[in-house]
This record gives C-alpha cells, structure tokens and sequence, in this order.
C-alpha cells in the first residue's frame, strides 16, 4: 500500500512513473519492458527527422552546391542578377499582395457581421463560408473559370485579373476563419465602454474594434499570402502564362535542374520565416495556438 | 450598421463564394459542353464519369490513397502528440517547432524537398508510391498533431493515475481511459487528413508515379487537353463532392449543436 501511495505521490509532483526505475538497476531490467506514454512519441520524432527535417538539409545543400559538388553561393549570385528571375520575384509579390489585400476587404466585413452584427453568432452561416475549403481546390477553380469564360468570353485577355479572381476565391475562407475567431472573442463591454465615453460608432471601430482585431488580420495574412505566391496551378488554369515563385520550382524541376529549384525553395522558406516571426510578434501567440484555432 | 448592408455584404460574399459551384452543379445535368449554352437534361455527365475505367480508376485511387495517408497519419499524430504530452517540456518544444515545418511551409517546396529526398538520398523510385504516401503523410500528420494536443491538455489526467491505482497496466490505461476521452480530436484530425491529402496537388504532382493521377493532378491535366466529355464529366464529380461536403459538413454542423444544447 505504501508503495502504491509513493508511486501516486510520483505522478501527482508530476514526475513520470518510470521514474522509480533509476532507483535500482535490478529494478531497471525489471521494467524495462514497461512501457512508457513517452516512447510513443519515438515513431513520430524518427519520421520528422527524416522526412521533414532531412528535406530540408537537402534543399539547403543543393542551394549551395554547384553540379561539381563544390560549396558555393554562385546559384544564389545568378538568381539575384538574372532581371527574369527578380520579375518573377517582383509578380508573385504584387499577386501575393493583391489577393491578400482583396480577401482581406472581403473577409473582414463579413467576418464582422457574423460576430458582431445581425449573424450573431450564427454558426450555421460561419459553416456555410469555410465549407468551400474542403472542396477539392482544382475543381472550384474549374468551376470559377468556367463563370469567367462565360463572362469574358476569352480567357487570355485579362490573365492578371483572373488570376487573382480565382485566388481569392480559393483563399477567402482561409482568411474569414482567423479573422471571426479574434472577432467573436472580443469583449463586447469595450465596445460599450466606448460608446458610453461618447465615442461615435466610427471612432469605436476604428479605435477599439480594428486595433483589437490584428493579430486575426495578421494570420489571415499568413494563410493567404504565402500561398498565393506559390500556387502556380491557378495561373496553369486560367492561362496565365506568367511565372510566379512556385512555377519556377515546377519548371526547375521539369529540366532535372534541382540546384536552382532549391534555390527558390530556400528563397521561399527565408519568405516564410520573416512572415512567422512577424506575425508571431503581433499575434503574441505560436503558430501552433493559431492553427489550432483555424482548424475548429 | 443598417442591416440590409449587412445582409447585401454577406450575401454577396456568399453569392462570390457559392454561385460558380451552384452553376456547375446545374450544368452538369444538362447536355451542354460549356457554361451558359441552353440545353436539355441529360445525366450523361454521370453516365460518363461512372462508365469511364480511367476515371474510376483515378477517384478509386484518390480515395484510397486518402484513406491510407489518413490512417497513418492519424497512427503517427496521435501516438506522438501522447508521448509529446507526457515528455519534458523541452523536448516537447523541439518536436512541435518541427511539426510546424510542414504547417507553414508552402506545399510546393515540401513536395520539391520530398522528391529529391527520395531520389537523391534513399533511392525510391517514384513508383513504389512509397514517396506519395510518406509526402502526403509528412503534409497531414502536422495537423493530427494539433487536433490531438488540446484534447489532451483539456484531459482529467487524474483518471489515468486512478486506473493505474486500480491495477491497470499503463498500456490498458492508455487504451481504456487516456484515448476515449481525446477520441473527438483523434476524429477531427482524421477528418483533416483525408481532406487535406483529397485536396493535395503540389506533394503529389512531385512524388507520385508517372502513371497515377490524384483528382488535383487529373483535373489540371484535364483542363488543359481538348477532351470536352472528360471535362464535362468533371462537372458532375465536382457535383457530388459538393453534395458529399455539404451533408457532412452541415451533419458535423447538427451534432455539435445538438452537444452545446
């Protein structure tokens, strides 16, 4: 009985139960074969290692290796001088931004309404925006090219504007879901408290509302814009013929040359870094609290 | 706010979001070729993606591989957010930074790193699918991972402490009392992972075999050849998954009313 109280003392100061086992060697070989809550994290700590985190050094080492195997920064050196590769930069950017930019003025009033305004709290029509995001995003951009061929009549004219059409229509839920869930938590007595202290409707939300609501903006914008630099499919679909950063790794790849694709992905991974740190330091949260949040 | 702009700003919100499925799934049971022809009704468009072996064998694949990538995923996330939770703090912290790779890093490159991984360094061929099924199982474990945790943290771990007491083996613990009260965040995680894998393009385009085709890459490939009864059979699987989303979403939706009530 008292071992049994020992053991129970063990987990309630918070030590594992395996624990006890470095008390006596004897012991040790014992229990040994127990097995541990711990260890189940070992398939998953082995997969990540190679799978996810060895890809990377790979990447890495073909962005600074040339076909000799010789270390050197010459394929970054040609990226940064080749004007092609710098307006690929500069176009993904602009149509990165765009869309951001547009779901954003979508989202935000819509957003609003379901937390705030007549939709209170209505999860029914929360469901019916972030529903399209588990269609398959292939056949919904299909379906939007298919309305603006019949708008348009030709394709090829507006490449531009269709593109960034059909990416935010492919991105608008991944931007309302963050957006709603700061907005629905905000304290509706601040709201009050500023409409008491005879601040107009106006000034509460550009004063109250709008500053509270950041960190959603910020990781809306975290789930936009990155892949709205790097989703070349959609510009495949509407015959955009344009490159932006995710096509120049489609057709690195398509040529074998894997030394300049990896250049693009470390590009695209030092993006995706200053993105997380930045949101990171508005949001004041981890990535992980942010995701869990979107997934609902 | 006056509440007709709020009514005129979510509808037409809805309207963007919602009118371009709305009419293709209309049009695809007509006889048309293309949107905003008038023609008769015809289920020819179903006739055709259930009478067609290489669209059958493509949805069958998809699903499958889905369903296989979702299984593993859920195994691994699940069993590593377990052990993650009982382990130091520490290691704890380095397993979640690299579980966030995935996460933000854009599709293209992790299925660009995946392939030159297994090509260059383990020498997997492409059509042993064993790169599809690792990179799409790389892509969605991350998100297992993060539906699993809070269940955990929101866990009476009291419960597995008292099983032990009553002279459970940690392992019946772990089965008996741990895992059914962390079951909704297990489902969740699944649900994520099939639909994630489902809507994968980028990871399969670069580690899938030549001959295979996911619905993501077949419906690019489709839109840019000429075979109109194709695309318009696309019409109709575009139809169904609608249907599909939209029953259990909205089933989802019921059910987790009907538990706040």
């Amino acid at each position: 009985m008292i071992s049994v109280n020992a053991k129970r003392c063990q987990h309630r100061s918070g030590a594992d139960h395996e624990v006890i086992i470095y008390e006596n060697r004897m012991e040790t070989k014992v229990k040994k074969s127990y097995f541990s809550r711990k260890q189940l994290m070992i398939p998953y700590a082995v997969f990540l290692c190679f799978f996810v985190v060895l890809p990377l050094f790979v990447v890495l080492y073909y962005a600074f290796t040339n076909g000799d195997g010789n270390v050197s920064i010459h394929n970054f050196v040609r990226f940064f001088q080749n004007s092609k590769a710098i307006g690929t930069l500069v176009y993904s950017l602009a149509v990165a931004l765009l869309t951001t930019l547009f779901c954003l003025l979508l989202a935000y009033p819509a957003a609003y309404f379901m937390a705030k305004g007549v939709f209170r709290k209505n999860h029914t029509f929360l469901m019916l925006f972030v529903l399209p995001m588990w269609i398959n995003f292939t056949l919904r951009i299909t379906a939007m090219k298919e309305i603006l061929s019949l708008v348009e009549g030709n394709l090829a004219m507006h490449p531009f504007l269709n593109t960034i059409i059909c990416m935010v229509y492919d991105f608008l839920p991944f931007m309302i879901l963050p957006l709603y869930n700061t907005i629905v938590r905000l304290d509706d007595s601040l709201l009050e408290a500023a409409h008491d202290l005879g601040a107009t409707k106006r000034q509460t939300f550009f004063k109250v509302v709008l500053p509270l609501s950041i960190p959603g903006i910020i990781s809306g914008i975290t789930m936009v814009f990155l892949p709205s630099m790097t989703n070349y499919v959609v510009l495949d679909m509407v015959y955009n013929s344009t490159y932006i950063m995710g096509s120049l790794i489609g057709s690195y790849f398509s040529a074998y040359d894997w030394h300049n694709g990896s250049v693009i992905s470390i590009i695209l991974l030092v993006i995706i870094l200053l993105i997380t740190l930045i949101s990171d330091k508005f949001t004041g949260q981890s990535a992980n609290e942010r995701q869990g949040g979107a997934i609902l | 706010m006056k509440k007709s702009i709020q009514y005129l700003c979510i509808g037409l919100v809805l309207t963007f979001l919602y009118a371009p499925i709305l009419i293709l799934v209309f049009y695809s049971f007509t006889n048309a070729t293309m949107i905003g022809a008038t023609r008769g009704f015809s289920l020819h468009n179903y006739q055709t993606l259930f009478g067609t072996p290489e669209l059958q064998a493509m949805i069958f694949g998809t699903l499958l591989l889905a369903l296989l990538v979702a299984i593993l995923s859920t195994l691994l996330g699940t069993a590593g957010a377990i052990g993650a939770f009982y382990s130091k703090k520490h290691t704890r912290g380095v397993l979640e930074m690299a579980n966030e790779i995935p996460v933000v890093n854009a599709d293209v490159v992790t299925g660009f790193s995946m392939c030159i991984l297994m090509i260059a360094i383990f020498k997997v061929s492409k059509e042993t699918y064993i790169p599809l099924i690792v990179g799409q199982t790389a892509l969605c474990t991350p998100f297992v991972y993060l539906s699993v945790m809070p269940r955990l943290k929101q866990m009476d771990g009291q419960l597995y402490e008292a099983a032990l007491d009553l002279g459970c083996k940690p392992f019946q613990a772990l089965f008996k009392v741990v895992l059914p009260q962390i079951v909704p965040g297990i489902l969740s995680g699944f649900m994520m992972a099939v639909t994630l894998s489902l809507d994968d393009y980028f990871v399969a385009t670069y580690t899938k075999p030549a001959t295979f085709d996911t619905i993501s890459t077949y419906v690019v490939n489709a839109t840019k050849g000429s075979q109109t009864s194709i695309k318009t059979a696309l019409w109709a699987l575009s139809a169904i998954i609608f249907v599909i989303v939209v029953v259990v979403v909205l089933d989802m939706n019921w059910r987790a009313g009907k538990k706040h009530e």
